[in-house]
């Protein structure tokens, strides 16, 4: 199969099939539907399963319960409905099940609005719902990454018996552009017969399994918790991932910016490089685990004088950028929010006014 | 000539922390039972609610999920849509299913789910701390209406069972109680029939089980039998709500 033309949601939504998952639980919300609909018509052909929950917080739980039997499942959905899968999703991390999560974002606070934005970062990477917890969260810069994402993220969530996010902005759902397939995955073998739900006779076994999250005692609380960090910890060693642009040569300035953001700021850049400026760039394509020390090491380079976060947000992800600078230079943060792009010119004009 | 009353095999030899006189115990039998006489111990999962039956899953033997309050029907459709061949059940109490979970029940019941719902009232919240839930019944005293449930301001209490009835697709649903043994034996024949419907794929079961809280009542157990007969069996009666099979007759006329 050569390059085809598609809208990022639909890429994303065959992108699952051809991954292997062919359990799909969702609630329509925009800037998303279109995975919905997609799949709606796409999974009864596969054999799959294709079901619009009653809510968000239902279809968190209708993942829960699929994910917990080893099945392979996945969702999607927007900002506002995030917010309400985000209940269902701290019970999933705490009973150490694989699921994807896709979370097309869209503006914020409250209803906000349905333009893209990145506003959901401390949501994602932070916990979101209650309790100590992580997702693995990935941040695709095209439909091309959304795709290969999205095709990775199940066997990562099965690595660590972890949900895994995948975090778009709007932009990534909405835009349509050539994509290629890569070779349809095979299921690694994994050791889900010895946690999940799936009958006794299917897995020919006469111990049953049991998915909880009570925890009473507050000493099997405690380790239950210890051993959560130690899979984070895990994370942060094994599956950190970036990509670094233009920091081969000395420059001047270093930006951190991610998804539809970063290409932003490439064409910012390279216009720059032109003007006789060179400024780099990291690009996290995890935002947890988040790419600390290459952020440290390129905000070390000789010459460098500045660090520019550039977010369609109000700077969310300044606090980890400035943790990973760890004092060695001032982190400035540029952005809008509310559905506008900031311009290749305005991010420009940001890093002339911190390196002039 | 074997023995001819013993444990039940979906059942674990253990004691459970449920209070003296508390009907979960009874409930949780007819459930495992059930699960032999059917002989689907190895291809069922239950679906535990938050409430007393949080930590039922240690009473037996088979595999089991622990849902969010409420949440047990969307837990259990996620289950029974990717896992058809397996039988399901949720376990749910009055403030589990009609108070927070009530979006989730109404909806699993609409779409025709084919799992089976066993739902405990006994009018409380039971593991909180005795609040008053959806099915307290009128001047009942709780600690969140220690003057008594006032229906002016906090209407009156929910029938479940009517009120999925009146839903128009195909289901099973019947209240029955587990008071005194002979309505104990019809209980457990209802409970089977909702089994029995959703192995042959045919629909959503839900059985009500009018059930007693001694503790949370602030009574003894037998005044608790008492109490649930004279104030809660003529609010809340007893009998098959709907029936597929009727459901099909009367979609033919």
């Amino acid at each position: 199969m050569g390059k085809v033309l598609m809208k990022g949601n639909e890429a994303i939504g065959e992108a699952a099939i051809r991954a292997g998952c062919l359990n799909y639980f969702a609630y329509p919300i925009t800037p998303q539907s279109e995975v919905a609909e997609y799949l709606a018509r796409r999974l009864p052909e596969t054999g799959g399963v294709f079901l619009q929950g009653e809510s968000e917080v239902a279809v968190s739980y209708m993942i829960l319960g699929a994910a917990a039997c080893g099945e392979r499942v996945f969702t999607t959905s927007s900002s506002p409905g995030i917010s309400l899968m985000s209940e269902g999703i701290s019970y999933i991390a705490s009973a150490q099940l694989p699921a994807v999560f896709v979370n097309i974002m869209r503006g914020g606070p409250g209803l906000g609005g349905i333009l893209p934005s990145q506003a959901d970062y401390m949501q994602s990477v932070k916990g979101g719902g209650h309790g100590d917890y992580k997702l693995l969260v990935m941040a695709p810069a095209s439909v091309q990454e959304a795709v290969e994402m999205m095709m990775g993220a199940f066997a990562l969530a099965e690595k660590y018996r972890n949900p895994v996010m995948i975090l778009g902005d709007g932009l990534i759902g909405q835009m349509m552009e050539p994509v290629e397939f890569p070779e349809s995955l095979k299921a690694e073998p994994t050791n889900k017969d010895e946690w999940a739900t799936s009958g006794m006779v299917t897995r020919n076994s006469d111990q049953r399994n049991l998915v909880k999250t009570l925890y009473l005692d507050p000493e099997e609380l405690n380790a239950h918790n210890l051993m959560l960090k130690a899979k984070y910890e895990r994370m942060e060693r094994e599956d950190v991932r970036y990509e670094a642009y233009n920091v081969d040569k000395d420059y001047k300035a270093l930006i951190v910016s991610y998804g539809t953001m970063s290409r932003v700021c490439r064409t910012a850049i390279d216009n720059l490089k032109d003007q006789g400026l060179e400024v780099g760039m990291i690009r996290p394509q995890t935002l947890f685990p988040f790419p600390k020390t290459a952020i440290y090491d390129a905000a070390g380079k000789q010459g460098c004088r500045s660090v520019l976060c550039v977010e369609m947000c109000m700077g969310q992800m300044v606090e980890d950028v400035e943790r990973s600078v760890a004092g060695r230079l001032p982190v400035h943060w540029y952005g809008k929010c509310g559905g506008e792009v900031p311009t290749p010119e305005e991010v420009m004009e940001e890093i002339r006014k911190l390196v002039d | 000539m074997g023995k001819t009353f013993q444990k039940p095999e979906a059942m674990a030899d253990t004691i459970t922390h449920y209070c003296p006189g508390c009907t979960h115990g009874v409930a949780h039998r007819l459930v495992a039972e059930v699960i032999d006489e059917l002989g689907i111990r190895g291809r069922t999962v239950g679906v535990a609610p938050v409430g007393c039956a949080v930590m039922m899953y240690n009473y037996f033997t088979f595999d089991f999920q622990e849902a969010a309050h409420g949440r047990a029907p969307a837990v259990a459709t996620g289950i029974k849509r990717v896992r058809p061949d397996l039988m399901v059940f949720t376990y749910q109490g009055d403030g589990d299913l009609a108070s927070i979970g009530m979006g989730e029940i109404v909806h699993a019941a609409n779409r025709g789910e084919k799992i089976t719902v066993i739902f405990i009232n006994n009018a409380v919240y039971g593991m909180t701390g005795g609040q008053m839930a959806p099915t307290t019944m009128p001047d009942q005293r709780t600690t969140t209406s220690p003057f008594g449930r006032k229906p002016l301001d906090t209407g009156m209490p929910i029938k479940m069972s009517e009120m999925l009835a009146a839903l128009e697709t195909p289901a099973y649903i019947t209240r029955q109680t587990l008071i005194t043994p002979k309505y104990i034996n019809k209980a457990k024949k209802a409970i089977k029939q909702a089994f029995t419907y959703q192995m042959e794929g045919i629909c959503f079961s839900f059985v009500e089980l009018v059930s007693t809280c001694p503790t949370n009542w602030g009574m003894t157990p037998l005044d608790s039998i008492e109490w649930a007969k004279e104030k809660m069996l003529p609010y809340f009666k007893l009998g098959v709500f709907k029936a597929p099979e009727e459901q099909t007759v009367s979609s033919k006329q």
